[in-house]
């Protein structure tokens, strides 16, 4: 041992003619020493691999083989020839953005509230986003159906006269967005002269205009007949179910992956902006989307992906009408049970090209965000990086 | 633009940041708030900025209430300890930001950012990203950023915590100057009593949520007003004792003390700083401590020394010029006779 350690050392190699071999010998041995007998190495690797290649591997590459086993021009034919696939496709491109935008709206709230204000409650509501993840999606479209479903709450009401709602959501829906955008527009303290009047009462204004607001648009909307009259408002068993469904088992994407951005940004930029002058609408566009956008986008590709494959809730609140209210998934496993294995291939290779898609976009936009160390660190020493 | 504080409170669920707090900022003025972490400097400075919001208290522009104004219509210019620069802007869009959003022509911005740009002397590299600054020139630009839109106050916030020793003494320098030129009325937090003051040129101690003392920092230094202040600002020894007839007696050592000449007699803790203390080989005349030295530390300009009473075994700072610690030439194990030149006493109502 003593002489392999003094023939290693480059002063006495000089010295001494070099001796190869035993040089080597010595290297191969230190590297021996320094790393995980080769049994396990190999092992580890194999089981690691094999699992990989056997359970993903071989179904992924097996799904396009099915697909396009009677060759391409069958493959395009089994996805376009179907009026019920064609609808398939369709209707997932609808309910899907709806449930995205639903999602961002959501997720930059939750992130925002959960971030930036301390407020009771606040650990519960980080907890209850996670929510759709623990429950099972059949679970969840069962819960839907209880609600809306025939059978369900609201269920007598939305057949006798569902649409009598309408109004009243929409008017809703108007008066928020109304109330928003006057406390955007409202001048500040620094233009003292257009701070005259209602300006000074802020909350008046949006309490009462919104209040007024509100009445004028129900009874417009009553006395003009803008909805149908004692008809069946449908949930279940439609489209806007499906909505529901959808967004209620992606709630969480975009949320979970805002809120650690969100924290590791920290408010501090947001709070130099608005002592620079600037709006809160201001903030949120100029720093607060720009700091973020990589984790929105990140968010909502997963959630794009979740969404077009969600099965169990969907199947629970669509009834598995071919051609109104089966999405791409439903309808993979409807011409499976028929025993339309070349459709069902077809359309469930499109499904695995996007998550092919998405884990690519995935893997390059994790080092775009501020959680996983890329992002410019303030530099505590001084120096010139 | 002078700054008035009035009664402010402020706590942090049952955390009591600032407790009463009353405070006048001349026009003009550099104001260092200066205390230990925890004491409530950064709350009350985020309260003048419009960041936090007290519980009640008001805070006032020479007359004018802004209490209730949100941050962005105080015209306040805030230099956040890290920075906070935007990251996606590059330095000119951070600077000119101010500008931006209250709607100043893009033109006009320019020059603007071309003259701040050229004032922290980083003209040419506007193009840049923050990440690709340093942290000196990443603060300088935080400080251009706050004053482009020409604020009435200017308030930093540890503006030299984040940096290394050799820049932040350049920056210091370059804050007090920058001062001189622009006259804006600035308000600093630091726990660093040598940047307070170094930079300042009035002091405000503050501890546990109160304000200890204000003045300039020779008042501060010199005149302490309680043992915390004593105590925060510098080295200091303290021995316990007590006061007799206007005499503070320590271990039967009896000194003149100005501090309380009535006092007939009562406990007190006795503050002597390391460089009043005097070091004698012999003992000659007036009244010493015998005490060993244990350890000694000559560099730097004065010689750090550091000391324990024989008789009661209490451990003492002393600071030498070097060449006072030349003609005693100390080593450890000796024996000396220590007399302090001056004393402070304050008798023990405040504990630290």
């Amino acid at each position: 041992m003593q002489a392999e350690v003094v023939e290693f050392s480059p002063s006495t190699s000089q010295q001494v003619p070099p001796q190869p071999k035993a040089k080597a010998a010595a290297v191969a041995r230190m590297r021996r020493a320094q790393r995980d007998p080769a049994w396990v190495r190999w092992g580890l690797t194999t089981i690691a691999l094999s699992t990989v290649i056997l359970l993903i591997g071989i179904p992924i590459i097996n799904v396009f083989v099915e697909a396009f086993a009677a060759g391409v021009g069958a493959y395009f034919k089994n996805l376009f020839g179907d009026p019920d696939t064609r609808h398939a496709i369709l209707l997932t491109l609808t309910v899907v953005p709806i449930a995205l935008v639903a999602n961002v709206l959501f997720g930059l709230a939750a992130a925002w509230s959960i971030t930036r204000f301390k407020f009771k409650g606040r650990t519960l509501l980080t907890a209850l986003i996670d929510l759709p993840f623990s429950v099972s999606p059949v679970v969840a479209g069962l819960m839907f159906v209880l609600i809306f479903g025939l059978q369900g709450y609201l269920g007598p009401f939305l057949r006798r006269d569902g649409y009598s709602i309408m109004p009243y959501l929409t008017s809703l829906v108007v008066v928020v967005a109304a109330v928003v955008t006057f406390f955007l527009i409202r001048p500040h303290h620094s233009s003292n002269e257009q701070q005259r009047g209602l300006w000074r009462h802020p909350w008046l204004v949006a309490l009462g205009g919104g209040a007024l607001l509100f009445a004028g648009l129900v009874l417009a909307q009553q006395a003009l007949e803008v909805w149908p009259k004692n008809a069946s408002l449908k949930i279940i068993f439609a489209v806007p179910g499906l909505v529901l469904a959808t967004s209620f088992v992606t709630f969480p994407f975009v949320a979970r992956e805002l809120i650690p951005v969100m924290d590791a940004i920290g408010p501090d930029e947001e709070l130099a902006a608005v002592s620079l002058g600037a709006s809160g609408w201001q903030m949120f566009w100029h720093i607060t989307l720009p700091n973020v956008k990589w984790g929105l986008v990140y968010g909502v590709i997963l959630c794009n992906a979740r969404a077009m494959g969600e099965f169990g809730a969907v199947y629970v609140v669509s009834g598995h009408i071919a051609g109104q209210t089966d999405t791409m998934p439903l309808r993979i496993e409807k011409l499976f049970q028929e025993y339309n294995l070349p459709g069902s291939f077809a359309v469930a290779s499109v499904l695995t090209l996007l998550a092919i898609f998405t884990l690519f976009i995935k893997s390059k936009l994790e080092h775009q965000l501020p959680t996983h160390g890329s992002a410019p660190v303030p530099n505590p020493t001084g120096t010139t990086p | 633009m002078s700054i008035s504080i009035k009664n402010v409170n402020k706590h942090f669920g049952s955390f009591t940041a600032l407790k009463d707090v009353n405070l006048e900022v001349p026009s003009g003025s550099l104001l260092a708030l200066l205390g230990p972490s925890g004491s409530g400097k950064t709350t009350l400075l985020r309260i003048i900025a419009g960041l936090e919001v007290a519980d009640s208290g008001a805070v006032l522009h020479e007359s004018e209430d802004i209490t209730e104004y949100s941050a962005r219509d105080r015209k306040v210019g805030f230099v956040f300890q890290h920075y906070a620069l935007f990251r996606h802007m590059t330095i000119a869009d951070n600077i000119g930001y101010g500008l931006r959003v209250r709607g100043v022509k893009k033109p006009e911005r320019q020059e603007r950012v071309a003259e701040l740009l050229k004032l922290i002397r980083l003209d040419g590299l506007g193009d840049r990203y923050p990440a690709q600054l340093s942290g000196g020139q990443r603060q300088r630009v935080a400080l251009a950023r706050a004053l482009a839109a020409r604020p009435k106050v200017l308030l930093l916030d540890e503006p030299f915590g984040a940096l290394d020793a050799k820049v932040r003494q350049e920056l210091r320098q370059w804050l007090r100057r920058l001062h001189e030129e622009i006259q804006v009325t600035s308000v600093f937090v630091t726990h660093d009593q040598e940047e307070a003051f170094e930079v300042a040129d009035r002091v405000v101690v503050m501890n546990k949520g109160r304000i200890e003392q204000v003045g300039s920092p020779v008042e501060v230094f010199e005149q302490p007003a309680n043992a915390f202040v004593m105590d925060f600002l510098g080295n200091v020894n303290v021995f316990p004792g007590r006061i007799e007839h206007g005499k503070a007696v320590v271990q039967g050592l009896a000194l003149t003390s100005p501090d309380y000449p009535d006092l007939e007699s009562k406990e007190a803790s006795i503050y002597v700083r390391p460089h009043e203390l005097q070091l004698e080989r012999t003992k000659n005349g007036g009244s010493s401590l015998e005490a060993k030295v244990v350890h000694v530390n000559p560099t730097g300009p004065r010689t750090k020394i550091e000391l324990r009473t024989v008789h009661s075994d209490q451990l003492i700072n002393a600071e030498l010029t070097a060449e006072r610690f030349a003609e005693l030439a100390l080593k450890s194990g000796d024996l000396v006779h220590v007399s302090p030149r001056r004393v402070r006493v304050f008798a023990p109502e405040y504990s630290i």
